[in-house]
C-alpha cells in the first residue's frame, strides 16, 4: 500500500514561508516528495496555496501538527491523491 | 546612507528612525534590561538605546548575552531581549537561541544585518541569519521596512510567550534601522494569547481514570513551572494521594521531603524512582515531553501503565507515547478545573508499596558528609543557605549531582540547560537571574570544563556587583565524558584531562571579583560559609577527585530499570 499523502496548505504569502515549511521537514527528517506553491488567485495575493506530497505513514499526524504550529501556516488539510496537481503534471517530471 | 545619529526632536511629526521605533516598542513591552554586544550592523540600535530607560548589559561574548537574557526570562517568565550585530555576532548567539528553543524559554533575539542593497553580495559580516535562526526558533523574520516593526515587535512577544514559550529572532538590515518613518499611533504591546480551550469532559475522564487506577503515578515537568501551577499541582497530588516523579526541568515543583515526592526519574534518577515506574499502572504526564533522558528506552518505559498526557503543545501529544487520554491545554487550567471537582482518595496499599521501594532502594549520596566530595559539597552549600536562593548549573557530572542532591523547595528555584545541555550556560544565566531578581542570591554550580566556556562573563558580573556565587566542583577533567569512557569505552580515557590547570581564584580576582580556593584553606567550611553569606560575586574553587561518578546511571538507550550502580573509577 502506498504511504504517500497529499496535504493542502493555506499559508501567508510572505517571503520565507517556503523556507519555514521546507526547513521543518528537513529538521525533523520528514520525507517530502513534491511541492507546488502559487499565490491564491484574487484577494490581493495575501495567501498562497501550497500542495505537499509527503511520504510518511506513522508520523503523518505528528507531521501535520508540527506544520500547523508554523506561524505562517493558516491551515493544513489532508487531500485525495486522485486527480491532484501532482497527477496532472506527471508529464513534466520525466 | 550615512552612519550618523538621527534626532527626532527636529521633526515636526512624530518621526522615528527604525531603531528609535524599535527601542520605543521594547519600552512599551516593559523591557527594563537588554543584553548584547554592539557592532557595525547594529550601530543605529545602540545609538537609539542611549536615549532610553532600558539598561544595557554589555556581555563579553554574544553567547553570554543570549544566556543572560535567558536567565532573566527563566526566572521572571517574561520575554527578554538580546542584541547582536551581523555575521559573527549572530553565529556566536546561535547556541543560546537553540538552547532557549529546547527548554521553551521566551527569548527575543534582535540582530543587525547589512543593508538591503548589500544582501546577497557576500558583504562584510553578512550572514544568512534568517536561514540560521529558522530551525531553532518558534518563528523568525527579516524586516524589509521600518513600518514592519509596528507589526513584528508586538507579534514577536506574543509568539514567544504564547502556548509553549520559545525564542524568536528578528533580523533588521541597517537601512531599515536608519529609515525615517512617521508613526501616528503605536501598537498595543504583544501579550500571551489565551490558552487553547479544552473540553471539561476530558478532565472528568482523566479523573475517572485516576480514580479507577490502583497504582497511579504523576510525572511532572517544566510545563508546570512555566504555567505557574506548582501550588495547584501540590493540591491535586495531595487530594488524590498521587506519588510524583519529577523530570529534570520539573525539580522543585514538589518541595524536597514532601511525602509524595519521588525525586527525579530517568538516566540519573534514584533507584526507587525508576523502580516505581516499573510497577505503576497509570502515568499522568503533566507538562512533560517524555524526553529520552527521562524515559530511557521508550518501549520499556512504564511497562504496565496506561498514559495520560496533558500538554499545551499539540505536537508533543502522540510524539513519543500513545496516551489513552490526552488533553491539549495549559496544565494549570486543567489542574484548576480538576480541583473544582475532585473527590479525595487515599491509596494506602500503593503508598505503602512506594515507601517500601523507597526504603529498600534509596538514593545513596556517597560522601554527603565530606566537603571535598560532590554530594558533600552540595549539601554543605544547601545547609548554609535558605530557600530564597536560586540555583543554576553548567553541564556535566556536577549538574547531575546537583539535580539529585540539592533540596529544592520551590518551583523556579532551579534553572539549568536541560534539552540542549550547553556547557557555559551557568555563569551568564546566573547573571541574568541576579539582574531579574536582585533580592535573591544565585549559586551556580559549575565544572571546570564548562566554566571555561564562558569565563569572560566574570567581568560582566563584577561590573554589576551581582550577588552570584560560582562553586566550581573542580576535577580538572571533563568529568561526565570521562565517566562515559570509563563505563562504556573500557576506560580508554581520551581527551578528558586538562593538563594545564587554571587558578580560578586568581582569575576571579583578575576579573575584578573575589575568588577563593578551598583546597588551600585552613578552615574550608568556615571560608565557604563566609564567601556564600556575604553580598557580591565570588568564585569558589572546590577540588574533588576525577574518579567521582554520578550513580545510578542508565546507559544511553537502555531501559530505566537497568541502572548501573557502581564504584568510583
Ligand atoms: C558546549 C558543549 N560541548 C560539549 C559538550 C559535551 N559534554 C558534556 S558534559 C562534558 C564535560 C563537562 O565537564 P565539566 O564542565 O568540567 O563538568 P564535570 O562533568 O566534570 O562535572 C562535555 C564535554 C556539551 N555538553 N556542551
Amino acid at each position: 500500500m502506498s504511504t504517500i499523502s497529499l496535504l493542502k496548505l493555506t499559508v501567508n504569502n510572505h517571503p520565507g514561508v517556503l523556507a519555514h515549511v521546507c526547513g521543518l521537514f528537513a529538521r525533523r527528517a520528514y520525507n517530502l516528495e513534491g511541492v507546488m506553491v502559487r499565490p491564491i488567485a484574487g484577494g490581493a495575493s495575501k495567501r498562497s496555496r501550497m500542495w505537499l506530497l509527503v511520504n510518511e505513514e506513522e508520523r503523518l499526524q505528528q507531521l501535520i501538527r508540527q506544520t500547523e504550529k508554523l506561524i505562517d501556516v493558516i491551515s493544513v488539510e489532508q487531500h485525495d491523491l486522485e486527480g491532484s496537481i501532482f497527477e496532472q503534471t506527471e508529464g513534466f517530471f520525466v | 546612507m550615512t552612519d550618523s545619529a538621527i534626532d527626532p526632536a527636529t521633526c515636526s511629526q512624530p518621526r522615528f528612525s527604525g531603531s528609535q521605533l524599535l527601542i520605543k516598542l521594547l519600552e512599551r513591552q516593559g523591557i527594563t534590561h537588554v543584553s548584547g554586544v554592539p557592532g557595525g550592523a547594529n550601530l543605529p540600535i545602540y545609538d537609539a538605546l542611549t536615549d532610553s530607560s532600558i539598561k544595557h548589559v554589555l556581555a563579553r561574548h554574544e553567547q553570554g548575552a543570549g544566556f543572560i537574557a535567558q536567565g532573566m526570562a527563566r526566572v521572571s517568565g517574561k520575554a527578554q531581549v538580546c542584541l547582536a550585530s551581523s555575521g559573527p555576532g549572530v553565529s556566536n548567539l546561535i547556541t543560546a537561541v537553540a538552547d532557549a528553543r529546547l527548554d521553551s524559554v521566551p527569548l527575543i533575539s534582535i540582530t543587525g544585518q547589512v543593508s538591503q542593497d548589500m544582501i546577497g553580495t557576500d558583504a562584510f559580516q553578512e550572514i544568512d541569519t534568517f536561514g540560521l535562526m529558522l530551525p531553532i526558533t518558534k518563528h523568525n523574520w527579516m524586516l524589509r521596512s521600518a513600518e514592519e516593526l509596528l507589526e513584528v515587535i508586538p507579534l514577536a512577544f506574543e509568539i514567544a510567550l504564547s502556548g509553549r514559550p520559545g525564542p524568536v529572532s528578528i533580523d533588521i538590515p541597517k537601512d531599515v534601522q536608519n529609515q525615517l518613518i512617521e508613526v501616528e499611533c503605536l501598537p498595543e504591546p504583544g501579550r500571551r494569547q489565551a490558552n487553547p480551550v479544552f473540553d471539561r469532559q476530558q478532565v472528568e475522564s482523566m479523573l475517572e481514570r485516576i480514580w479507577s487506577a490502583r497504582r497511579p503515578l504523576l510525572m511532572i515537568g517544566g510545563g508546570i513551572v512555566y504555567a505557574g501551577a506548582a501550588e495547584s499541582l501540590v493540591q491535586f497530588a495531595e487530594c488524590l494521594d498521587l506519588p510524583a516523579v519529577q523530570t529534570f526541568m520539573g525539580l522543585g515543583i514538589l518541595p524536597d521531603g514532601h511525602p509524595l515526592s519521588l525525586g527525579m526519574l530517568g538516566m540519573h534518577g534514584a533507584p526507587y524512582t525508576n523502580l516505581v515506574l516499573e510497577e505503576c499502572d497509570l502515568v499522568i504526564g503533566l507538562g512533560v515531553r517524555f524526553d529520552d533522558r527521562a524515559t530511557g528506552k521508550v518501549a520499556e518505559f512504564c511497562p504496565q501503565a496506561e498514559i495520560i498526557h496533558v500538554d499545551i503543545d499539540h505536537s508533543e501529544i502522540d510524539k513519543i507515547m500513545r496516551p489513552a487520554i490526552s488533553i491539549r491545554a495549559d496544565v494549570g487550567e486543567v489542574l484548576q478545573a480538576a480541583i473544582g471537582i475532585l473527590e479525595p482518595v487515599s491509596r494506602p496499599i500503593w503508598r505503602r508499596r512506594v515507601e517500601q521501594l523507597k526504603a529498600n532502594h534509596p538514593l545513596m549520596l556517597d560522601g554527603e558528609d565530606e566537603l571535598f566530595r560532590p554530594y558533600g559539597a552540595i549539601k554543605a552549600v544547601a545547609s548554609i543557605l535558605d530557600d530564597s536562593v536560586s540555583i543554576t548549573t553548567d553541564v556535566g557530572q556536577h549538574q547531575m549531582w546537583v539535580a539529585q542532591a540539592y533540596p529544592f523547595r520551590r518551583a523556579g528555584q532551579w534553572v539549568s540547560s536541560g534539552g540542549l545541555g550547553t556547557m557555559g550556560f551557568g555563569l551568564p544565566a546566573a547573571i541574568g537571574m541576579a539582574l531579574a531578581q536582585p533580592e535573591r542570591k544565585v549559586v551556580c554550580f559549575s565544572g571546570d570544563g564548562s566554566f571555561l566556556m564562558n569565563i569572560q562573563e566574570l567581568a560582566t558580573s563584577a561590573e554589576h556587583d551581582l550577588d552570584i556565587k560560582i562553586v566550581i566542583l573542580n576535577n580538572r577533567h571533563l568529568g561526565l565524558v570521562r565517566q562515559q569512557q570509563s563505563l562504556f569505552y573500557a576506560r580508554n580515557l581520551s581527551a578528558v584531562e586538562f593538563q594545564q590547570n587554571v587558578d580560578y581564584a586568581l582569575t576571579a580576582r583578575a576579573m575584578g571579583m573575589k575568588g577563593i580556593d578551598l583546597g588551600v584553606s585552613d578552615n574550608p567550611l568556615a571560608e565557604l560559609e563566609s564567601a556564600l553569606m556575604e553580598h557580591g560575586p565570588c568564585v569558589i574553587d572546590l577540588p574533588i577527585s576525577e574518579t567521582e561518578m554520578v550513580f545510578p546511571m542508565v546507559a544511553p538507550g537502555g531501559a530505566n530499570r537497568e541502572m548501573i550502580h557502581g564504584e568510583s573509577a
